[in-house]
Parts: structure tokens; C-alpha cells; sequence
């Protein structure tokens, strides 16, 4: 399924907005933010109905949190790209004074944003008590939800999907990013974890593989089916294998970037293999 | 000079669950959820009048504040209930990051504060609540001190836009406030007006207060007795305009003196008004198993201990 191109050069352009925002602070995550890219387009553009203007309710409107808030350069490029503030605000990630905390915060009024993350495994609760929310306001719009799969070594994660099966939240599509990295190196060394999607499935969610998660077409196709067996009893899983670093080569099948910016020389080359395409902020 | 008498002592807890059912019938945006103790947090009425409003969460204090924190996105006022060892320690990042910096408007409601929990010991005895969550900024920090007190906050924070920690007991105490008396968030209440030394108490040390107040005129001493239910924001204009008159002053709570309403009491009157001050509290100590009355009386936690630390506080007036 061949995607529009208006969506490719959103992708490289977004890429460009995070290695560049990391750069000029010298701090953020680029690896994890690269790696789910085409995730970020593909939600925000192709498939959550949204309401032009933000508001924090979000009522007849899917809604999306981001659990690990570490990748806020690839959030804040994508909002600011679907107009939710300027795109020039970019330019205050991580500065003092700015909307944009390295972290994603409410506290500022930043549009988009109705959750603090950065301390990890909190996501999936406030997800599900927002899908809780939906259905008491019988409003048939779903709750979208990301988590890195290192964030799922937190407890808190594991009381969620517990909950969320038993109580039958089957308006919460929760997707995994599933990068096998983590800061102190691959998560199969800091603490492997096994058959994640098993453990889903054994908990009682519905589960779908999406293989290769910075393919455009292959991560809408999957978002779409998952919407399509939400409402049906069990909450719903997709376990999204990505690359941290994608779409930048030296930053590609290592865990070194994941917290860690592009000095000039790297920022360069990264930009190379990314030109321009919707302008940069 | 107003005296106040016992209309019926009940359990403060009692108070959170009347003012639930309350709350069920009169303001559909309120729902509850509660971590495996419906009974000990007396919310039963509430959900058999609106099983469709009450989340039972399990034994899972992290998710439950989560999910609290997800549910006003959508428009709801979550009350979570559990003790307050499990409302606040336990799962003191997920208030800080998901409902206080986020500015969620959750009701953190804790049953079986303090060392009068009694007999199940230090496991479940928390000394340290107050001074956990009045050191997260936005959080509004309650600890009411009878039935009708803590059924009537329970109905105000409803109106209040902003995360609140309402603290409250186990035991059963004296029920001595109007049960009319419209609770004000953040104003301190005048008990009993005084010359010669301010009593500050909170939660079930207030009628504590009252019966020491009582012997201290039979000996020609002049009290003042403040009830602090609102910690934070401290009614600071009250405190001082007090201790202006009185140039002394006793804390009285069941809480750590490091951390607690002493603390805020002497920084603001280290700031405002300096003046001689005596804390009755817990002194850095973890409790342990006993009856209320026992509890009380070892850690220096009632009437007799303020009635000392008056006597103390008084030979210290310049």
C-alpha cells in the first residue's frame, strides 16, 4: 500500500525537527524519539479522528498519551506540525522558560499534551482511567497509548494490564515499542524479559505483531485493524518492532543515542540523509 | 466562652462515607475508586446507589491513582480511598507526576492516619503523610477532626478545582462541630478565643485540644484554641493575628513533628512573628501496635501532653 508522499516528507521532516532540537541543546533523546517517527505520523495523520482545536477533555475525540515521555523531541515535532502551537516554538525545547520541557508537561498549557511522563510506567494507568472516562460519557472515541518496552520492567505497567483485561477497557489500544534497547544497553542484557506479547495475551489482552514498525504503510495497516477489534471485550495491544535511531545511520542498531545529542559534524550528516522537505522551524 | 460538647462520637471515616453517599446523589461528575477496602472506607452506600460510578481497583495503589488521574480527562472528580500509608508513601511519584505537576483534579481521601490506626502497628501507622504531600506544589492538604468536619470536607473539595489529600481515622472520637457549619478551605476555625496561649491543633488532637484548654482555665490560663483543618494553604492570617494576642503558642497533631503543621507554624511565624512555640506530635519515631488510648498517651499524642507542653511554652514567653 503505497503511501502519499505528503506523508513521507512529513516523516524526514520530523526527523530533521528532533535531531536538530537535541542538537541545539545538547540534550534529549533522539533514538527512541527517530524510532517512532512513522508511529507518530501515522496516528496523528492518518488514523485519530481530532478535533481542530485542543482542548484538555478531548471529549468526542481520540486521544493519545505518550507513557514514555523521554521521546518528546518526535511528540512536540508532531503536534507542532498538526498545528497545535507554532512550529517555530520548536526552538524552545528544552530552554528555559518554554512550553517545551524535556519532558512532556501540562503545567505550561503546551496543547496536545493532558499527562506529565518522563518517570516511567505511570502511561497505561492514566490511559485506561481516560478510556474509563470515555465510556461514562459515552463517547465511542478511543484512547491510543506508547510505552517503551524497557519502561515495562516498572510494576506499575503489569497492575494496569491486569486491570484493563479484567475490567474489559476495550476502547485503549496500547501499542509497545518494542526497540530491545534500554539506557544501560540492549533490554535482553539489563534485564531480559521475555515473551512480551505472550505475557499480554496470557493477561488476557487481544494482541497484534506489527514487524516492522518504521514502515509507513505496515504501521497504519496495523493501527487500523487494531481499531477494528477494539469494543469487543479486551483491551488491545500492538508489540511494534522499531529501530532506535531510524532513519539516521550512525545512530541506527546501538543504544548509544539514546539519550545522547549529535555534536555538529554528526548533525551534518544526520541532516543529509534527511533533506529538508515541509521547512524547517 | 463557647463550649463544645460531645453530640456522639463516631469514626472520621464515617464522616468520609456519609458525605460520599452525599456526594453520589447530589453531583454526577463524582466517582470513586477504591484499592480492596470498600468496607474500612465506608463507601459502600455510594456504590450501591452507583455501582456504574466505583472502579474497584484491587490491591493496586499505583494504578488506582493513575487511572484517578486519567479519569478527570473527561470531566470527572475522582475520590480514591484507601489508607493513607497506601495513599500517599506507596505511591508518592505517581501523585507527583501524574495528578500534582499535571494539576489533575483527584481527591486523595486516606483512612486510618496516624498512630491511631492502633493495633495493626507501624506497618500501617503513617506519620509522614502531611508532610509528604504539603511539599507538592498545588496540593491543597486537609485533616479534619470529627464526622461532621470530614463529612462536610468532603463535600467542599468537590467544588474545589485542584488535587487534595483529605486525611481522616480509624478510631472513634467525639462528634463536636455543627453539622451545619459550612467547611472553608483554607480558614482556620476560632474555637475558643484566649490571652495568654495559642493552641494549633489538627485532626483528632483538636477535641484533645478542647479538654486541655478546659483544665488550663481551672488553673487561671488563658487559651486560644485554633482547629487547622486546611495544613495547606495555612490560614497564615489567623495563625499571626493569634499569636500577636497571645505571644505563645502549642501545635498539636498526630504526625511527625518533622514534616507536620508544626513545621509550617513555625516557618510562618519565623517569618511573620517570631514567637516561643512546643510541638506536640511524634518526635522522628515509628509506632507500634496498642489501643488508640495507649498509643496516645506513650507517644505524647493527647490532652495531658498539651496541657505540658502549654505549661512549658508559657514559662518560656518573654
Amino acid at each position: 500500500m503505497p503511501q502519499s508522499q505528503e506523508l513521507q516528507d512529513l516523516v524526514v521532516q520530523v526527523r530533521r525537527d528532533i535531531v536538530r532540537m537535541v542538537h541545539q541543546v545538547n540534550s534529549g533523546h533522539p533514538g527512541g524519539s527517530l524510532g517512532c517517527t512513522e508511529f507518530f505520523v501515522a496516528l496523528f495523520n492518518e488514523v485519530m479522528e481530532l478535533k481542530d482545536e485542543f482542548d484538555m477533555d478531548g471529549k468526542n475525540e481520540d486521544i493519545f498519551f505518550l507513557s514514555n515521555g523521554h521521546i518528546s523531541p518526535v511528540y512536540y515535532s508532531i503536534l507542532a506540525r498538526r498545528g497545535y502551537f507554532p512550529v517555530r516554538e520548536l526552538n524552545t525545547f528544552r530552554k528555559i522558560n518554554s512550553r517545551l520541557q524535556g519532558h512532556p508537561a501540562t503545567h505550561e498549557g503546551l496543547p496536545g499534551i493532558r499527562i506529565a511522563s518522563g518517570s516511567l510506567g505511570q502511561g497505561m494507568s492514566v490511559a485506561i482511567g481516560a478510556a474509563l472516562a470515555k465510556k461514562l460519557n459515552k463517547d465511542p472515541h478511543l484512547v491510543f497509548s506508547l510505552h517503551g518496552d524497557g519502561e515495562l520492567q516498572e510494576g506499575q505497567n503489569w497492575e494496569a494490564i491486569m486491570f484493563a483485561a479484567a475490567k474489559k477497557v476495550d476502547n485503549l489500544i496500547a501499542t509497545v515499542d518494542r526497540n530491545g534497547q534500554q539506557i544501560d544497553g540492549a533490554t535482553e542484557e539489563v534485564l531480559p524479559m521475555g515473551d512480551v506479547a505472550a505475557k499480554f495475551l496470557a493477561f488476557g489482552w487481544d494482541v497484534l505483531h506489527l514487524e516492522d514498525g518504521n514502515d509507513l504503510s505496515q504501521v497504519i495497516a496495523a493501527l487500523q485493524e487494531a481499531k477494528t477489534r477494539t469494543g469487543k471485550g479486551k483491551p488491545v495491544c500492538i508489540m511494534m518492532h522499531t529501530e532506535m535511531g531510524n532513519g539516521v545511520d550512525f545512530m541506527m542498531h546501538t543504544h548509544a543515542w539514546h539519550g545522547k545529542a549529535p555534536n555538529d559534524e554528526q548533525l551534518e550528516k544526520a541532516l543529509q540523509q534527511n533533506p529538508e522537505t515541509l521547512g524547517d522551524y | 466562652m463557647k463550649k463544645y460538647t460531645d453530640q456522639g462520637s463516631k469514626d472520621t471515616r464515617s464522616g468520609f462515607g456519609a458525605g460520599m453517599t452525599e456526594l453520589g446523589r447530589t453531583n454526577p461528575r463524582v466517582v470513586a475508586l477504591c484499592a480492596d477496602l470498600v468496607a474500612s472506607l465506608k463507601i459502600q452506600p455510594f456504590i450501591d446507589e452507583h455501582p456504574e460510578r466505583f472502579f474497584q481497583v484491587g490491591i493496586a495503589e499505583a494504578n488506582m491513582m493513575g487511572i484517578a488521574a486519567g479519569l478527570t480527562i473527561g470531566g470527572f472528580i475522582p475520590y480514591t480511598s484507601t489508607f493513607a500509608n497506601f495513599s500517599t508513601g506507596r505511591v508518592y511519584d505517581q501523585i507527583r507526576q501524574s495528578i500534582a505537576y499535571s494539576d489533575k483534579n483527584v481527591k486523595i481521601c486516606a483512612s486510618h492516619a496516624g498512630i491511631t490506626l492502633g493495633e495493626d502497628g507501624a506497618t500501617h501507622q503513617i506519620l509522614e503523610d502531611l508532610g509528604l504531600m504539603k511539599m507538592l506544589p498545588g496540593m491543597t492538604v486537609i485533616n479534619p477532626c470529627d464526622f461532621n468536619q470530614t463529612k462536610a470536607a468532603t463535600l467542599a473539595i468537590a467544588e474545589h478545582y485542584g488535587p487534595v489529600y483529605l486525611r481522616f481515622g480509624r478510631p472513634v472520637v467525639p462528634n463536636f462541630t455543627p453539622a451545619d457549619q459550612k467547611f472553608e478551605i483554607g480558614k482556620a476555625l476560632h474555637l475558643q478565643e484566649g490571652s495568654d496561649v495559642t493552641i494549633v491543633a489538627t485532626g483528632h488532637l483538636v477535641w484533645q485540644a478542647l479538654l486541655a484548654a478546659e483544665n488550663l482555665e481551672n488553673q487561671g490560663v488563658s487559651v486560644e484554641v485554633i482547629n487547622i483543618h486546611t495544613i495547606k494553604p495555612l490560614d497564615e492570617e489567623a495563625l499571626i493575628r493569634s499569636v500577636r494576642k497571645t505571644g505563645c503558642v502549642v501545635s498539636a497533631e498526630e504526625h511527625n513533628f518533622l514534616g507536620g503543621l508544626g513545621e509550617s507554624i513555625a516557618r510562618t511565624l519565623a517569618t511573620h512573628h517570631p514567637a516561643p512555640q512546643e510541638f506536640v506530635a511524634t518526635k522522628d519515631t515509628f509506632g507500634e501496635s496498642g489501643t488508640p488510648e495507649q498509643l496516645m498517651e506513650k507517644y505524647g499524642l493527647n490532652n495531658k501532653a498539651i496541657e505540658e507542653a502549654v505549661l512549658k511554652v508559657l514559662k518560656r514567653k518573654v
